[in-house]
Formats: C-alpha cells, structure tokens, sequence
C-alpha cells in the first residue's frame, strides 16, 4: 500500500475534496443559532451536551444498521432486539458484581461499565450470527420478506427475553461514580452523560479509521458501492457480510448497554421504542452511510432537546418535522450512498 | 395472460350468479377453504343466538372488526407489497373519531357520523401525505418512515390528554339503539332477547361483510391488476405508463379508510377507545401476524387469520397454562409454554410461514387443491 | 506468440444460461486461445454481455461447461472464479467512486501491493490516472474510468481479461487511446476477451473473431479473415463497412 501512495509524487490537478461540507456545517451553525433563543449559557451548555450524549447513544445504536443496508441490501427490523439484548446482557456482570457497582471508586465503576460492554458485545455478536444465519440469509433480495421475516425473528427473541429474565420492568444502579454532575461555575454536566459522548466518539473514530485506513474498510466501502464488482476482484463478500453484521449487532450491544444505564431500567420493548429514532437516524443520513448515519444523530438528538426547551408542545414531533425537512432538501438523505 | 382468463371468468360468472358476482369471481377456489369460510362466516353470522353469555360475543365482534383491519391491511401488503405500520395510526383515528365526537357532542347517531366523516377525511389526507412523501423515493422509506409517523401519533394521543383523554382513553354513551337496555322487540327470537347489544353486533358484521366484498371488488378491478402489476415489477409496470407513485398513494388511502372504519366499529363496540385498545405497536404486530398466516394477498386470509389470532389469543393460553403447571419443575421449559408467552410461538409460526407457505394458510389449502 | 497447446485458455461447451424467465444463451460453443485477443460481436441483445457475466460466475450457466486452464470453472462462485486468474472489466465500468484512484488500485491487487514496476507500466499506458491519483474516482471523467477500470483488471498479473465495451460513449480521442492501449496489452502478452460494437475499432485489435446472435454463435475465426471477407461481414453484423459507403 504505502509505495504505491510513494509513487503519486504529482500533485492532484482537481481540488483535493469533493466532501460535502453543508450537512456537517449545519450542527454546529444549528447549535449556535439557538443559543440567542435560548438565552442564558449554562442552560445552553445543559441541553447541548445533553443532545450530544443522546446524539451518540443513538449513533452507536443506528451504525451497524446502515452498514449492514448499506452492504448487502438488508434491511433489519428486528435490530431493536440487540439493543434489549445488550441492555439484558448488563445483569450478567450487574448480578455477580453488584459490589462494583456501589464502590465509592472511579477504577472499578469504569471497568464494571466496560466490563458490561464487552459481555454485551459478545452476546449480541454471538445473537447476531445466528440472527443472520438463521433469519436473514434466506431472503436476500427480497425487502418484504426482509421485512416481515426481521418482525418476526424481533417478536420471538423478545419473548425470549420475558422468558428468560421475566416480563415485568427490571432496574438497574447506575455505578455510584456515575451519578451526579460536574459543575463547572453554573455549568451543570451530568457525569454519564460526558462518559456517553466520549464513548460515542471514541467508537465514531475508530469506525472512521477503520473505514478509511484499513484494507477490511476499503472492502466495506467498495462494497457498499457494488457488492458485485467487490467479488469480481476475487473477494469473498458473503463472509465480509457476515462479519459486519455481527459487528453490528455487537455495536447495536453496546447501543443497549449505554441506553440502559441511561434510562436505568430494562424492558424487553425498550429496543424496539428507540427503533424509531434509529430508522429516522438512517434516512435523515442516508441509508448506508456512517457519516452520514453520525451527523444525522447529532442532528436528531440536539434538536429534541432544544425544542423540548423551546416549545416543549413540538418536541413529540420534531423528530419527524426534522425528518420532513431534510427529505425536502434532500430526498436521499444527508450523504447519498452512490449505488450501481 | 392474466386478463385473459379473468375476462373468460367474468363470462362465467354472468352464468353462475350473484353469489359469485359478490365475490367477483374471486372465489376461494378451494373446497376446504370453501367449507372453513361458509363455516367461520356462519358462526359469526348467527354468534348472538348460538353462543350464550356476553365473552364470546365480544370475541365475535372482535373478530369481525380484524377481519375488517385485517383484510384492508392486506391490499396494502399482499397486493401492493409494501410495508405499513403506520395501519394502526389510522386504526386509532376511527376508534378517537367516534369516542371524541360522541363524549363531546352526546350520544347521537349525528355523533357517529360526524366523528366517522372527520375521521375517514383525516386518515385519506394522512395517508395520501406520507404516501407521496416517502413512496417517491423507495418503497423501503416507507416502512421506516410509516413506522416514525405512527409512534409520533401514538405518543400525540397520550400526550394530547385534554382531547384524547391520554392513557386513560375515552369512554362514551352509544346512541339510544345501541345500548343493552334497548329492547325493539316484545317477543325473543329462538329464545334470545333482542337488545341494543345485538344490534351493535350486528352492525358491525354488516358493515365488515360489506367493506370486504367492497375489497374484494377492488383488488379484482384493473386497478387491482394494476398493483399487483407493481408488487411483481416495479420498473415494467412504470416503463407500461403506469404512475407507480399515484397507484400506491392511492392503495395506502384505500386501506387507511377501511382501518378508519375498523377502528370505529372497534370503539363503537367497546363503548371505549384509548392507546391500548388501537394504537398501540402491539396491535400492529398482531395484525402482521394474521395477515401472514392467514395468507397474504388473498383477502380471505384475513378471515382465518382474524378468526386464529382472536380465537388463539382467548383460548391458546389457557392450553398452554395447562402444559406449563404440568411441566413444572422442569428448567425453562416452563418458562417457554408460560400462557404469556403465548407469541413466542405465534412469531415462530410466523417466520416458518414467511419461509415455507409464503401465501400462508390460504395459499396452502389452494396449493393441495390445484384450481 | 499464440503457443498452440491441445487445449484453449478458456472453452465455453453449450452454454445456456436463464435469468429469470428468459432464455438468453442457448448452447454457446465458444473458445479463448492463450496469448491472444479474441471479439466478440453481435448485435444489441445478442448475448455477449451475458456471456462475459456467466463466464465470470455473476449469472449461473443452467447448463454446459466453462472450463479454464484445463478447470471446469461452471459453478464456481465469482470470486473463486476471479482468483483463478480471470479480470473483469463490466460495461457500467464499476468502479467505485467513493474511493480514490489509489485505494481503487490498491484493492483490485489482491495478493499485495502493486511492485513499482508493475505501477509504472500501468500508469505508461494511462498517465491521466497518475494525475488523479489521490481524489475520488467519481471525479474522473468517463473515459478516465475506463482507463481505471482496465488499470484495476492488470493491477496484479491475470490470465485472462473479460472487457466489456470500453469504447462506448467515448470522444474518438479517447478511442484512439483506448486501441492504443489494447495494443500494448496484446504485446504484454495478455489474453483477451473483448466485447466491442464498433467494428471498425475491433478490426484493428483482433486477432480472432467470434460472432453472436440471439444467444448462439454464428461465426468464429481470424479476424483477417473476415476482414477480407466483405460478403460474410454483411451476412454476419448487417452493417458492413460497404454499408457506408
């Protein structure tokens, strides 16, 4: 790879990018553009960084959605079910280390947090290969059946879940470092809510340098393109597929674990709930697309909370109004994935 | 091909009458099926003068209004292939339409018809709005986007608590005739009583019965053919001329008024209408799984369908009570056959049927039987 | 150069293929000799883009055998097929936009990075690439990705290229260019199988020829022979050169 970037020595005749600035220029102008309205700044702080939290818990929720829609044509309905999965997942390590938990410590709260991840990711990976074994892979090509068949693999696995964990709500500490707020002047910030964000952008990256500086991330984009053209050159894409899938129901896993902790509570629909916002996530971002998918939570999420400040009246609906808009403006998403 | 044979049927039923000319000639083209139908339609026809007690009236008329539900779900699914879940939005605004209107302006039949009208005028504004919206793009935006739009209004009614009463629902007086205590005959017929309660029934038997033959007329019409034409290919139907945009819009609004009506009877039938009994996500999962089990795209799919679900819904779990008290003891086992979980196998029935009967019972009782 | 051994690099055996209803190739006999670039010809609907397709495994042969180097290669999947040593080149060109001209090469050389030699030979038969190396290949122009297009097919040594029309549409400098470039494969010593509706240009590259209509083939030989052959050239394409004039 790298003496083939050593021999482009001649500088590009082209301007370099052809990025499309304007949907990534619209958060922070969006932001800013509040701020008058809403007056003072801590209040502003507050709500920011509260959309952002739920902007990246959305975000890691939505990822492997539009890849996986992106790559191989699937649309599934029953991604929901790794979210309730994940969040399920926390009582493995929240029942045997429930002493983590309520520790007065940074060091332990953390890795109990982590802890809870990884066990999540593991399951809903280990869920995801069979989901897309089982449910998924008999109809390609066919989005009905995709669809119906997706419903119906969500309804048995959360009945599953009332069967294995009981039906009735079940909640959960969220560890004892966690709680409470930093407070900066009077600028309040809820602790999880930072931990949150930074979580999302440490996965946003990581999918953005996987995507971009590694052979795996050149398939996966290539492939989004034209699948076809991708296994022409001698690339066994069913397994590429596969891969992602359970990639993405590993980070739908770790959507869930975070949603948890958040809403402190688990129920067995409380993925299918968030679907909502998931699938207005993929469109607003365009359906296949990572970025797009990121900007699109942001977007959703920041402007929730500020209507809820606003206008609390319109926030029931200003998901779908932010939805209407960008489809007038752009009737593929944010980012349009170029498809054969 | 098509248009062929269908004109050549069309000759035939001028010979073979009017039972065939209600049905348009679609008939269900098996003699089981034939014989389950004439079966379920008969029950239900004479369930108030058969069955004894208030409980399994309840369960007829509920039976009727999924079939209604049911079947206008299925020209959207079956012969338009597309996806909805935005079916039990308009569900819900027939069943608000009767309750607000008549808790606001009392307990007319102008109530009724005022609150029917605004209903049916909101749901085909709605429909024909998010169908040219999302329909423009991919067929597959308008699962997604059906799906936003119907939380969006469940979480309005139950926030919107002044006009919907929010979770609480709206209860209601029913016009004079409908209620129990009204007795339009001194005498009983076959030794029951007639009473308002009957009546009630026997409007929406009415009503569904007609509705359905009215949508067996439409998906047999060269409109029908049309969006069959569509599910098949979409590109062919749309390089023949055909506006594929305008002829899914309009199958959208068609179904959504049909569930408006459903939605209503429902209310009228409960005397009640609130998140629960028609909004809810649950409600659409129900009517997915009837609609495919029965079979999609043959309209008398959602007559078994309806009458599986509801008769599973009220007598399955008291089976599989029996079986999980007998199993106790057992790890898990229990658990899976508890009488709450009685979708779980619900669901697995439904994805086997996705797979091995795609036109589901209906298309499997044809298939035995080759017409 | 053509080493005449017993068997030719690549031999279709009545081929059918369906997609869908539809019947398209009906028992195809054909055969790819090794070192050497064979057209094919037909009409708009005759089947040739099918064949390169069901060579390359992206449609099924329903029927027949496809055999390459001495390999029964029918039901293999595509990229067990592409790692036997086959390239394709589709009409719609297929490159991906999204991605650099680099990293669009960088993937086509599955087995590694492309050696510097390699690179510059490439690049010497299609300087524009070296200019736009670093931006998106949707920024090319439509003969630019062409040129990508075939550059990705050699990035790494094939046994046989399958290219598909890489004249369509394109200004007559640009063909010129391409021809050139065709040229200077065939010396390289690659074999190739091409699809190309203009006979003119196809007449200076071939050194075989092979004819399709309606799913069969009609005609197959020297492409001198059917140069000088007016009568069958009639027969055969409908738009002889005579036509024109």
């Amino acid at each position: 790879m790298s003496d083939v970037a050593a021999d482009a020595a001649n500088p590009p005749l082209l301007p370099r990018s052809r990025t499309d600035w304007l949907p990534l220029i619209l958060v922070p102008v969006l932001a800013l553009a509040v701020l008058p309205l809403i007056g003072d700044v801590s209040s502003w702080v507050t709500l920011t960084i509260a959309g952002l939290a739920m902007g990246m818990m959305i975000f890691l929720m939505a990822s492997g959605l539009t890849l996986v829609f992106g790559l191989m044509d699937i649309i599934n309905f029953g991604h929901g079910v790794f979210i309730s999965l994940g969040a399920y997942a926390t009582l493995l390590v929240l029942g045997p280390l429930a002493g983590w938990a309520s520790a007065n410590s940074v060091a332990l709260n953390l890795a109990l947090l982590l802890l809870c991840i990884v066990v999540a990711m593991v399951l809903t990976g280990l869920v995801g290969a069979v989901f897309e074994r089982v449910i998924v892979r008999p109809v390609y090509g066919n989005h009905l059946k995709q669809i119906l068949v997706t419903m119906g693999g969500l309804i048995v696995t959360e009945q599953a879940i009332h069967a294995i964990w009981g039906a009735s709500p079940i909640p959960i500490p969220l560890p004892e470092t966690l709680r409470g707020a930093f407070v900066l002047g009077d600028i309040v910030m809820e602790r999880y809510r930072v931990v949150a964000i930074g979580i999302g952008l440490l996965v946003f990256a990581a999918m953005q340098l996987l995507l971009n500086r590694t052979r795996i991330g050149l398939l996966i984009r290539a492939g989004v393109e034209n699948p076809e053209m991708v296994e022409a050159l001698g690339y066994r894409i069913r397994r590429l597929f596969v891969s992602v899938f359970v990639a993405g129901s590993a980070l739908a896993g770790l959507g869930g674990v975070m949603w948890a902790f958040y809403r402190q509570t688990l129920t067995a629909g409380m993925g299918m709930e968030v679907m909502v916002l998931v699938f207005i996530v993929i469109i607003i971002g365009g359906l296949g697309s990572v970025g797009g998918c990121f900007v699109g939570s942001v977007l959703v999420a920041l402007v929730a909370n500020y209507v809820g400040f606003l206008a609390p009246k319109l926030a029931l609906i200003s998901n779908i109004l932010v939805m209407a808009l960008v489809l007038i403006w752009r009737p593929q998403g944010l980012f349009p994935v170029a498809r054969r | 091909m098509t248009r062929i044979s269908n004109s050549a049927k069309f000759d035939e039923t001028r010979r073979q009458g009017p039972a065939i000319w209600l049905l348009s000639s679609d008939t269900p083209r098996s003699l089981l099926l034939s014989l389950i139908l004439i079966g379920i339609v008969a029950c239900l026809f004479a369930a108030p003068f058969v069955f004894s007690g208030s409980q399994p009236l309840s369960t007829a008329a509920k039976i009727c209004v999924f079939v209604l539900l049911v079947a206008s779900y299925d020209l959207l699914l079956g012969y338009t292939g597309i996806v909805s879940f935005a079916h039990t939005m308009f569900f819900g605004i027939g069943g608000y339409g009767i309750a607000i209107a008549l808790e606001r302006l009392g307990a007319s039949w102008e109530s009724v018809a005022i609150g029917l009208v605004s209903a049916l005028a909101l749901s085909a504004v709605l429909a024909a709005i998010i169908g040219l919206l999302s329909l423009r793009v991919r067929a597959i935006f308008f699962s997604m986007i059906t799906l936003a739009v119907a939380s969006a209004a469940a979480v309005l009614a139950s926030q919107l608590s002044t006009i919907t009463g929010g979770e609480d629902g709206l209860s209601f007086q029913l016009p004079a005739e409908l209620r129990p205590a009204f007795r339009p005959l001194a005498d009983p017929i076959l030794g029951v009583t007639i009473n308002g309660r009957i009546l009630a029934y026997y409007l929406i038997f009415v009503v569904t019965v007609v509705i359905f033959l009215i949508l067996l007329r439409i998906v047999n019409s060269p409109f029908g053919r049309v969006l069959q034409a569509i599910r098949e290919n979409e590109f062919r139907a749309e390089a023949l001329g055909y506006r594929v945009v305008a002829y899914r819009t309009a199958a959208s609004v068609i179904s959504a008024l049909a569930a408006t009506v459903a939605g209503a009877l429902m209310a009228l039938w409960l005397r009640y209408n609130g998140p629960d009994t028609t909004l809810s996500f649950s409600i659409m999962i129900d009517i997915l799984l009837m609609v495919v089990i029965g079979g999609m795209g043959t309209l008398y799919g959602a007559i078994i369908g309806a009458t599986l679900f509801v008769l599973a819904q009220s007598y399955l779990q008291i089976l599989m009570g029996l079986g999980s008290t007998a199993l106790a003891g057992i790890p898990l086992l229990p658990d899976l056959i508890h009488p709450d979980r009685w979708l779980l196998w619900l669901g697995a029935l439904f994805i086997v049927s996705v797979y091995a009967f795609p036109g589901g019972i209906v298309g499997h009782l044809r298939r035995n039987r080759s017409p | 150069m053509a080493e005449t051994s017993a068997e030719p690099l690549l031999k279709l055996e009545s081929v059918h293929t369906h997609i869908g209803p539809y019947h398209i190739l009906h028992g195809l006999n054909c055969e790819v000799p090794a070192g050497e670039l064979t057209m094919l010809l037909g009409r708009n609907g005759a089947g040739k883009t099918t064949t390169l397709r069901t060579i390359m495994g992206l449609w099924q042969a329903s029927s027949g055998s496809i055999r390459f180097d001495g390999r029964n290669i029918t039901t293999l999947p595509t990229p067990d097929i592409a790692r036997s040593g086959i390239a394709y080149v589709p009409e719609s060109m297929a490159i991906f936009s999204d991605l650099t001209v680099r990293e669009n090469i960088v993937l086509a050389a599955r087995s590694g990075p492309v050696d510097t030699a390699r690179l510059d030979w490439m690049l010497g038969l299609f300087p524009a690439l070296k200019r736009f190396w670093n931006l998106p290949a949707g920024n090319l122009s439509g003969g630019q990705k062409q040129m990508l297009a075939i550059a990705r097919a050699i990035a790494e040594p094939r046994r046989l290229l399958l290219v598909d029309e890489p004249t369509k549409g394109l200004a007559p400098v640009m063909v010129r260019s391409m021809i050139e470039a065709f040229r200077a494969l065939k010396a390289a010593g690659e074999t190739i199988l091409l699809v190309e509706q203009n006979f003119h240009a196809a007449s200076q590259l071939g050194d075989n020829v092979i004819v399709m209509e309606d799913g069969l083939v009609v005609h197959s030989g020297t492409m001198s022979d059917l140069v000088a052959d007016k009568v069958l050239q009639r027969r055969l394409l409908g738009l002889s050169l005579d036509a024109h004039q």
